[in-house]
């Protein structure tokens, strides 16, 4: 069967073709040969297709996995609080450093004029800002940026002041209309990602009184042109206050900016001023306004609705008292209360409060596997549908649904969320919200805003474990288009393959505009522009790093070598967990287990939701009796490093942790000068340990704490740091030996 | 009593099949199919797109033709068609088609072959615009873009040619990997 016979016939009843001189083949040989080739390339499209969208999986598992670790850092946060009271007297008030933001009182008349003392040297080249702004200085900015020039501190500060005064007097729901005629052009998230933003620039134009835009929130953190594209869209705002329009997204946030690169960002790029860049953001970010709505009939927010939004209520909300979403577990508010007292008087009920983590609601697969687990579990309160999506209400949950998903804790590593579980279900149940019942209202909608992710079943559930925002179904999203007379919501908050994705039979269209989000070639980027007839038009795009076009197998391989060695390290950071349980199979000691058997382990220590079995050519050796060599799985790692022995070690620590640890760094470094003082560093260290159920002596820390002071100035930096970790595993390690 | 002869041969044919079968290669074979499916199943409920059956059959390494997928398609899809394919009607179709080994992979000498039977004049390369004429109008044409990607993968940068040779060997190894 198949061609391939077929054409050797062919040829066989051809004798003239033997005769050297050139025939034309039949045209059925023709068809036949245009045929198996056309089945073949589908067949190798097919299978790069297939690689694409593992490769896509494999992205968004992680990525889930890892805002997952949102709540190990959440948990630290209450350990650390918790164990406040037993760190000597001669620590400094770590508590303190997380909660208090460095406030400088100055007014708002001495901010200006100190901004405009500020001196720029004769030697800078880069844009000079005069207020107000002029199509000059955006041009300028522009110019600049592609040069990868930067704009000094001065003129940041000048802007984000005057864009600070300006979106004071801004509405939460901005109204806007088609009604010259106009298109308006929506944007999603950008990400940091300066290369998009000029390419919609490129294709769309420039925003003008005839170009009007919607950036729809999420402007920072990932990529490492967050400050220029504030800046460019700042300077937007300023210039066409009428035709240029910024909704706030969720990562318009200072908690989540410590967690995904923001703030590190600004303080590299301005080391002398970053600090108070960082201050006037958090009142900016808190002032962007919440939502568009276009004609009265289209609605524009970053994340998404619940079955709690009403527009009316949420134009009085006061969106500025919401810096963060995030928020400290309310348990600890009683120490917060003791110092609040003893520390300045007027401390607004919005700033002092990190809160379980949300980390971005996203509808991943393994998102929405996790919630079908959780209607499985049967659990103790009311219909995940109909409760509301307060995070208060909803206590028993969160712990079943924490514990079904945590893996296996393995022995010398208990998972960090069993310390958390406790202390959260005593803070909800057990104590009064220490906020009057409005402003905690208000701090709702504005979650759920911010937060929420549409599902394709009905209802609306609350997401708790991240402790707000909601999954919301396509009956609340038609529902609250006929309470308000809409026809649309558009909204961003999740990664799209094309760049956009309709849903809700087209009630609501999710916009996204970073392109390559993941990895070059992993997605489109796209804009969508509307006109009167409110018939939404879109436009994809992708950012390409070569000139010369990539071939699909090209952009494929790049994605899939990023996705993979992203797995392969998660691989890596839970070995000793995958060992243990690789081994419980391989009962003869052989080092080989069935394809069968590696999947199932893999699946149960790792919870990504990924197809193994296909995922295997690509992170195990076979061998020769077909088997898979399970210990090929943690090659190629560490580069140069011999597989270590197979003790809980920290070096995993590093990887699992490593996120967290810069983030905790960060905070201990209060003034972001990138360093901390051996002592803070001797107090985290003792906690983060014991924390985890790492046994470290103080001695051994001391004698860390000296060692990786590489520079002996006292102080730390982050990579030294960091460095203690493979210092201390030597040390341990040094002790088994000698034990 | 031919027929019943037939008959009785199909029946013992089936019955040897499914004896020299064991569990674990049809357990093997489902998991497979499982694991692409769950690929393309993108609200976890078990259905994919009815257009993205080529893909996963194609990726688990058969080589149908666009008039063999319309059979599998309008084997698969319910009565009223939704767009949609279940897991519970994809799985014994497919397992069917891998067991039997339906669509087996083209070769590279045969894919050779076939280049070589569209070079008529023996040149040992082809014209982007002769190859085009061939595949856009020939057989199952291609849509653009489809013609487009090729294009960009086999046309030599330098030469503007397709030399079919390398372009075969390319791609062979490269689907390989």
């Amino acid at each position: 069967m198949g061609c391939g016979t077929s054409i050797a016939v062919e040829n066989q009843t051809h004798p003239s073709e033997t005769d050297g001189s050139i025939r034309q083949p039949s045209p059925a040989l023709t068809i036949k040969a245009a045929i198996l080739i056309q089945r073949w390339y589908r067949r190798y499209v097919a299978h790069l297709e297939m690689r694409r969208r593992y490769t896509w999986n494999i992205f968004q598992s992680i990525e889930y996995a890892g805002e997952q670790d949102q709540l190990q850092l959440s948990s630290f946060f209450s350990f650390m609080l918790d164990n406040f009271t037993h760190m000597n007297g001669n620590g400094p008030d770590l508590i303190s450093h997380l909660l208090d933001s460095v406030v400088d009182p100055l007014t708002e008349e001495v901010r200006q004029l100190k901004y405009e003392q500020i001196v720029v040297p004769e030697s800078y080249c880069g844009p000079r800002l005069s207020f107000p702004l002029s199509v000059t200085d955006t041009n300028a900015l522009l110019s600049a940026f592609k040069e990868e020039q930067t704009l000094h501190g001065k003129y940041v500060l000048q802007l984000l002041y005057e864009t600070k005064k300006f979106l004071k007097q801004m509405p939460n729901i901005i109204y806007l209309s088609t009604s010259y005629a106009k298109e308006i052009t929506i944007c999603g998230d950008l990400h940091g990602r300066l290369d998009d933003l000029l390419l919609i620039f490129y294709k769309n134009g420039l925003p003008s009184a005839e170009n009007p835009y919607i950036f729809n929130g999420d402007f920072v953190d990932r990529g490492k042109k967050s400050t220029e594209i504030i800046i460019i869209l700042f300077a937007f705002l300023l210039l066409y206050p009428d035709h240029m329009h910024l909704n706030r997204g969720n990562h318009e946030d200072h908690i989540m900016n410590l967690r995904y690169g923001f703030t590190r960002e600004v303080m590299q790029k301005y080391k002398t001023h970053g600090r108070e860049m960082l201050q006037l953001l958090q009142d900016v970010f808190s002032l962007l306004p919440l939502a568009t709505v276009i004609d009265n009939k289209v609605l524009i927010v970053h994340g998404g609705i619940s079955d709690k939004i009403d527009l009316d209520f949420l134009s009085t909300v006061e969106r500025h008292k919401v810096k963060s979403a995030l928020r400290l577990p309310k348990r600890s508010v009683d120490h917060l209360n003791v110092h609040a007292n003893i520390r300045s008087s007027s401390r607004q009920s919005g700033r002092s409060r990190l809160d379980s983590p949300c980390s971005s609601g996203r509808t991943s697969r393994a998102s929405r596997r996790r919630k079908k687990h959780i209607t499985k579990q049967g659990s103790c309160s009311s219909s995940s549908s109909s409760s509301s999506s307060s995070s208060s209400v909803c206590s028993p949950r969160v712990s079943s649904r924490n514990t079904s998903r945590r893996p296996p804790p393995s022995p010398s590593l208990p998972s960090p969320t069993d310390v958390l579980q406790v202390p959260f279900l005593d803070s909800f149940v057990s104590l009064e919200p220490p906020e009057p019942p409005r402003d905690e209202l208000e701090r709702q909608q504005v979650v759920d805003i911010l937060w929420s992710d549409p599902k394709n079943q009905s209802g609306c559930s609350p997401n708790s474990f991240r402790g707000g925002g909601c999954y919301f179904g396509p009956d609340v999203t038609q529902a609250l288009l006929q309470k308000h007379g809409l026809c649309l919501l558009i909204r961003s908050h999740e990664c799209k393959q094309e760049g956009y994705e309709l849903c809700h039979n087209g009630q609501v269209i999710t916009i996204f505009s970073a392109s390559n989000y993941y990895e070059e070639g992993s997605n489109r980027g796209a804009y969508v522009k509307l006109g009167p007839e409110l018939v939404p038009r879109f436009f994809q795009y992708q950012v390409s790093r070569s000139t010369r076009k990539l071939t699909l197998h090209q952009r494929v391989c790049v994605a899939e070598g990023s996705a993979l060695r992203a797995l392969k390290e998660k691989l890596y950071a839970h070995r000793s967990d995958l060992m243990a349980a690789f081994q419980q199979y391989d009962i003869d000691n052989t080092g080989r287990i069935s394809t069968s058997e590696w999947a199932q382990v893999v699946e149960s220590v790792l919870r990504l939701d990924l197809p193994w079995r296909t995922l295997r050519p690509r992170l195990a050796r076979l061998g020769a009796d077909g088997n898979v060599e399970y210990e090929s799985c943690f090659e190629d790692i560490s580069p140069g490093e011999p597989i270590p022995p197979v003790t809980p070690n920290l070096a995993e620590t590093l990887y699992r942790y490593r996120t967290d640890l810069e983030i905790i760094f960060n905070i201990i470094d209060k003034d972001h000068s990138g360093q901390i003082s051996i002592e803070e560093f001797r107090q985290t260290w003792k906690l983060f340990s014991s924390h985890l159920g790492v046994a470290v002596n103080d001695q051994t820390i001391d004698d860390m704490a000296r060692s990786i002071d590489f520079n002996k100035d006292g102080s730390i930096d982050f990579n030294e740091f960091l460095e203690a970790f493979r210092v201390v595993h030597k040390l341990v390690i040094k002790e088994q030996q000698q034990g | 009593e031919v027929t019943e002869t037939s008959k009785k041969s199909i029946v013992t044919f089936s019955e040897i099949h499914h004896f020299l079968l064991s569990d674990t290669i049809i357990t093997e074979t489902q998991k497979r199919i499982s694991n692409a499916f769950d690929v393309f199943d993108h609200e976890s409920n078990k259905t994919v797109d009815v257009r993205e059956i080529g893909t996963i059959i194609r990726s688990l390494g058969c080589f149908p033709s666009e008039a063999d997928l319309h059979d599998i398609i309008a084997e698969l899809e319910e009565e009223e068609p939704t767009g949609f394919v279940r897991y519970e009607k994809f799985l014994p179709t497919m397992t069917k088609i891998l067991l039997e080994r339906k669509f087996r992979p083209i070769t590279e000498d045969l894919l050779l072959q076939a280049f070589e039977v569209l070079d008529q004049q023996k040149k040992g390369h082809l014209e982007p615009e002769e190859l085009t004429k061939y595949l856009t109008q020939e057989g199952e044409p291609f849509t653009q873009e489809e013609m487009d990607e090729m294009l960009s993968a086999a046309v030599d940068p330098d030469k503007n040619v397709i030399l079919y040779k390398d372009f075969v060997s390319m791609m062979t190894f490269d689907d390989t990997r």
